[in-house]
């Protein structure tokens, strides 16, 4: 069967336009495009629905819930766009389908753990870095930030050694 | 006007995140087998995406604090704090090769259907939770090599902006002509036909079409 999905933006003409998208951003809030921090805000707002006390003492997570309900923020609403962004995308282009995706040569068990396992390291690595790679990576390199720089060397290199080591199971 | 508008509204965080998410999903970053791909250098697309942006947005910011409509001061530049920025970048990179997202493209992964990218997400509320519990272990580790605050390349070089706006420009131009290179030995990007189909149907088509182009 041949599916008619449209095809991908060039990744010039898609680089431009999220440069244009970020600048956009800069001038309006005085801050960059974000996405881990809404991880930090989730991860303080379910502790303090289950472990509230454990929560409220943690020396990271504590100081999240004393400035109020940890999910009001700009950058809850500014995920809640990415996905309806992303789904108008999808849908207007064809290529909305429910799937388990993934590494590719592991079945449905071996994907999901690959998964929770690259999560958990990028969550332990976001809180660690201070953001990720929108916050730190383009929205830091858009100001030149030498923060940037480093976490985009140490991306990179890692990403590409730890692929080396499992290429089995993506290719 | 002055700029920034430091408008940090419900109208703004919809806004900027539906424009976000609608150029990712069409850059095609909703898939983890093409995000992992530029690690495997066959698909050079999230270098060339990542540094275009980076440096379109920059001389915006460099042009708009030029024409004296931005007070440099007034955007947020982060700090880096070496040790704690480099290892969390390397954390970052792994957990990218081995699960196939970062933060945000868990996020267009999910819009897109991708049930993989939610396990994704609780993975890393798992590993934000494990930061938090470990963090007065992690405090010294975290505050170490503390930088400048808000240290740009130009004030750590003493070479002016526009100088390293220049040097960025041509190391992305050295960074496409390598990325074609390898896309070309490597067996190119992946297209939204390939990227839609069946995991195991797109792999036995590439095997085909690699077996056509070397007999």
């Amino acid at each position: 069967m041949i599916s008619t999905v449209r095809p991908l933006w060039s990744p010039l003409a898609a680089g431009t336009a999220l440069g244009a998208v970020l600048l956009f951003t800069f001038l309006l809030t005085g801050h960059g495009l974000g996405a881990s921090g809404f991880f930090t805000r989730l991860t303080a707002w379910l502790g303090s629905e289950f472990v509230r006390p454990a929560t409220e003492a943690n020396g990271y997570l504590g100081p999240f819930l004393k400035a109020g309900a940890p999910l009001s923020d700009w950058i809850s609403w500014e995920i809640i766009g990415m996905l309806l962004g992303a789904l108008l995308a999808a849908i207007t282009s064809g290529r909305f389908r429910l799937r388990l995706d993934g590494a590719t040569n592991l079945s449905g068990g071996g994907r999901l753990a690959f998964a929770l396992g690259g999560g958990l390291l990028t969550g332990f690595g976001a809180r660690l870095a201070r953001g990720c790679t929108s916050g730190i990576g383009l929205s830091g390199g858009a100001t030149l930030a030498v923060a940037a720089f480093v976490f985009l060397i140490g991306f990179f290199i890692a990403g590409i050694a730890v692929s080396f080591l499992i290429r089995r199971a993506w290719t | 006007m002055s700029l920034p508008l430091y408008d940090d509204g419900i109208a703004s965080g919809l806004l900027c995140g539906l424009l976000f998410g609608y150029v990712l999903e069409n850059a095609g970053f909703a898939s983890p087998r093409k995000l992992t791909a530029q690690f495997r250098l066959s698909d050079w697309s999230v270098f060339k995406v990542m540094f275009t942006a980076i440096i379109v947005a920059a001389i915006g910011l460099y042009g708009a604090t030029e024409a004296g409509l931005l007070q440099t001061s007034g955007i947020f530049i982060p700090t880096t704090f070496f040790w704690a920025t480099l290892t969390g970048g390397a954390l970052v990179g792994a957990g990218m090769a081995i699960g196939g997202y970062c933060p945000g493209t868990s996020m267009v992964g999910l819009a897109t259907g991708r049930l993989d990218a939610v396990v994704f997400m609780i993975g890393m509320v798992l590993g934000t939770g494990f930061f938090a519990g470990a963090f007065d272990q992690l405090k010294d580790f975290y505050l170490a090599a503390e930088g400048p605050p808000a240290q740009t390349l130009s004030g750590l070089t003493g070479i002016p902006t526009w100088t390293v706006l220049a040097a960025l420009l041509l190391i992305a131009i050295a960074g496409f002509a390598l990325g074609a290179r390898l896309e070309r030995a490597l067996g190119g990007p992946l297209t939204a036909e390939e990227l839609n189909a069946n995991n195991a149907k797109a792999e036995v088509e590439e095997i085909e079409i690699v077996t056509i182009r070397t007999s």
